[in-house]
């Protein structure tokens, strides 16, 4: 075990993947001479080589659809999107094709894909460049989308995404790079796509959540032990395939459930959770799942407005508390 | 062609009633008109009419049974007509019921055997469709702890939002019920000391335990509903009722018996009458951003009857004769206290009345009737001293209370609505225009 930054995790996966098999390699803006705009892959073009770490122009449609030709011809490309709002101009490439091609060819081709996005809101990047879509892609069958909130998981699902043989958005939240935490050493250290985990164990309210809002859920279960309250967190850490398995197990026990996401609450992730927990344990359900989510508005670039805009800790805790009382 | 009778939806609230009384028995002839069973729901005991001539086929509902407004209970059918069991069946179903089990129906020769009580109720208790089981705002983990521990939701108070039976709730009952059965015995021994020589308490009778009747039921909710969520406030006013008394005194020897007018019945027509000028509180919230002006004025008279209160109501009383008003008031009360109410009797007020004037009660103050905006609290008319021109005389006086629903009015449209309201009261001959 090291203690080290998610920015590290990530960083440390691509490497270990990349020395482990010649056939990975990375593509994106800026992600060469320059090291990556959120230095991820800072050393990888002097240590492998310009051929396997390629800068492209910025066209996101480019980078996407000839990762994804690589990727039917046999080679397992990485490529970033520096952030998840450019993924719109790629997204024909992305849903129509990286999703279907598998599919709609009979399985003649597999597409060894990884696309890495940044997504999230909180750095004043204005409205067109702070969203969480992560939805929107997880709505397409035939894609894996995949989200991390700790350091090791970040490190785990990413090796497993670029060994997996199936094309997997992987989402990482700007605002979590810094997030220190223990992360496993081992080489083969790999988390399974597509598996819920619980991150915190209590038996009075489950709060599910994933990417940023796994910290800010576990910051939340702090302040409800204060008030003798035991929450369970649950990360999802992969929104497609949805793994409900804990969340249920969870919910059977406390009865009450907080959904908690980033993005904005209509059709997001915590209708999607908690219609499920309805269909699944409606004979459980003790009062209503709260969802707690970005206000319903283009997030302002004014700081304070921007933070009141995004769910943050004290939502949760409020809603944790609001759904024990009702 | 056979036809179904369902258990008809008598206002807009009923969810579902009780089969009190098969007047037409299987067999029985059935004009239209005929009354063929009783129902109880909320608020009155109502007699169902056939709609058409023909026989009363089958029951397909046991007498004393709740069942949810529109499920099927009765087949009437043509004369010589005989519809066989899949026949009634695809009936049911059509009108989106369940099949029934002929219910109890003996084969019609064997009378031998009558059928046994145990096997006239096994109707599964129905799916709840809109109201959850037996009416009762309960969680579905408390509705299944409740199965699991054969709970009868209705006797678990209920802590969470609108008073919902959750699962702390279902707890704390089987927490409570436990010591009680163990203590029955001593409970019964009422080992109790000996009383104070010089004070002999005499039999002292027990406490008992009494159901709610479905109109005290509805009662409570409405009223607890009404209380805990309607922001009331209250305007208390005096009027001068000498000239009311009066021209009472002067028409009522101009009327038979039978049409004598009460003190109440001017006070409806006045409230009408203001309320044409004050819409506001002629209304009903209809949600956070909308209020319901209503067109109509039909002001809603309570009636106590046994075990609870009824509020019939007198339609369109802005536009009515007192006369004609008293006439239909003294009706519809008749019929309340005889328990033998029409649904129309009850329906559709608009804003309340409650009068409490024959008891001597002075002042007094009333919880809104939902969905209505106010209510007006009426009390005795008392002779009283009374300031007339600088000077103390005795005088005419009664005095009333309106509580309103602060969500739709305000405190200074309200006073506006009982000084006119004054201006018919103390002037009265107005209230004969």
């Amino acid at each position: 075990m090291t203690r080290m930054t998610m920015r590290e995790a990530i960083s440390k996966a691509l490497w270990e993947e990349m020395e482990r098999d010649e056939r990975v390699f990375i593509q994106g803006e800026e992600v060469g001479v320059w090291g990556g705009t959120y230095a991820v892959t800072k050393g990888f073009y002097d240590h492998f080589g310009e051929k396997r770490v390629r800068d492209t122009p910025i066209a996101e449609a480019a980078i996407v659809g000839s990762a994804i030709g690589a990727a039917m011809t046999g080679l397992r490309p990485v490529a970033e999107l520096m952030t998840i709002n450019f993924a719109f101009v790629a997204m024909d490439h992305i849903v129509n094709e990286a999703a279907k091609l598998h599919y709609m060819f009979g399985g003649q081709f597999t597409l060894p894909l990884v696309i890495r996005a940044v997504s999230g809101g909180g750095r004043q990047l204005g409205a067109t460049h702070s969203q969480s879509p992560d939805v929107i892609f997880a709505h397409f069958p035939g894609l894996k989308v995949v989200s991390p909130g700790t350091p090791a998981d970040a490190k785990g699902l990413l090796k497993s995404a670029i060994r997996s043989e199936d094309p997997v958005l992987f989402i990482e939240n700007a605002t979590l790079y810094q997030m220190k935490g223990e992360v496993p050493d081992d080489e083969d250290y790999l988390e399974p796509l597509g598996k819920s985990k619980v991150q915190r164990e209590g038996d009075d309210v489950t709060i599910v959540a994933y990417s940023k809002m796994v910290p800010a859920a576990l910051k939340a279960a702090d302040m409800l032990a204060e008030d003798g309250i035991n929450a369970e967190v649950v990360d999802l850490r992969s929104l497609r395939p949805l793994d409900m398995d804990p969340v249920i197990a969870s919910f059977k026990r406390t009865n009450r459930a907080v959904i908690v996401e980033e993005g904005w609450r209509s059709y997001g992730v915590g209708a999607e959770v908690s219609a499920r927990i309805y269909e699944l344990a409606f004979d459980y359900v003790d009062a209503p799942v709260k969802r707690v989510a970005q206000a319903e508005v283009p997030l302002p670039y004014n700081a304070e407005l921007e933070q009141l805009a995004l769910p943050q800790t004290e939502d949760i805790y409020h809603a944790a508390k609001e759904v024990l009382n009702g | 062609m056979a036809e179904l009778v369902t258990m008809p939806k008598l206002g807009f609230d009923m969810a579902e009633g009780t089969l009190v009384r098969w007047v037409k028995a299987e067999g029985d002839k059935v004009a239209k008109g005929d009354v063929i069973a009783e129902i109880e729901t909320d608020k009155a005991t109502v007699e169902v009419e056939s709609s058409l001539d023909g026989i009363m086929f089958r029951h397909l509902a046991a007498e004393d049974a709740d069942l949810p407004v529109n499920t099927p209970i009765a087949v009437i059918t043509a004369e010589g007509e005989e519809p066989s069991d899949e026949e009634i069946d695809a009936l049911v179903e059509q009108a989106g019921g369940k099949p029934s089990k002929k219910p109890a129906k003996p084969e019609s020769a064997a009378k031998a055997e009558e059928p046994k009580p145990a096997e006239k109720s096994p109707e599964p208790e129905q799916e709840s469709g809109e109201t959850p089981a037996g009416g009762v705002r309960s969680s579905p983990l408390a509705r299944k702890m409740a199965e699991e521990h054969h709970i009868q939701l209705a006797n678990v108070e209920g802590s969470g939002p609108q008073g919902r039976v959750v699962k702390v709730d279902i707890e704390a009952y089987l927490a409570s019920q436990k010591p009680a059965g163990q203590g029955e015995a001593a409970q019964k021994g009422g080992g109790s000391p000996q009383p104070l020589s010089s004070f002999n308490l005499g039999e002292v009778p027990e406490d008992e335990v009494v159901d709610l009747s479905r109109l005290r039921q509805a009662i409570s909710r409405r009223m607890q509903d009404s209380n805990q969520n309607f922001p009331h406030f209250f305007l208390t006013r005096s009027y001068r009722t000498g000239a009311l008394m009066q021209l009472r005194k002067e028409l009522n020897a101009l009327l038979p018996e039978s049409d004598k007018l009460s003190v109440n019945d001017f006070v409806v027509k006045a409230v009408a009458l203001a309320l044409r000028q004050y819409p506001n509180l002629n209304a009903s919230l209809q949600d956070e951003k909308h209020i319901i002006r209503h067109g109509h004025v039909n002001i809603g008279v309570a009636v106590a009857v046994e075990g609870g209160l009824l509020t019939v109501v007198s339609r369109d009383a802005d536009q009515k004769p007192i006369r004609l008003i008293a006439r239909e008031v003294r009706e519809m009360v008749g019929r309340a206290r005889e328990g033998k109410v029409r649904p129309e009797d009850i329906e559709g007020s608009t804003f309340s009345i409650s009068n409490l004037g024959m008891y001597g009660i002075e002042s007094f103050s009333a919880i809104i009737n939902p969905p209505e905006a106010a209510i007006l609290a009426v009390s005795a008319v008392q002779d009283v001293p009374m300031v007339v021109d600088g000077a103390l005389a005795v005088g005419s006086q009664m005095k009333a209370t309106i509580s309103a629903d602060h969500r739709v009015t305000d405190g200074a449209e309200a006073a506006e609505f009982m000084r006119v309201l004054a201006g018919y009261l103390e002037e009265p001959m107005r209230l004969m225009l």
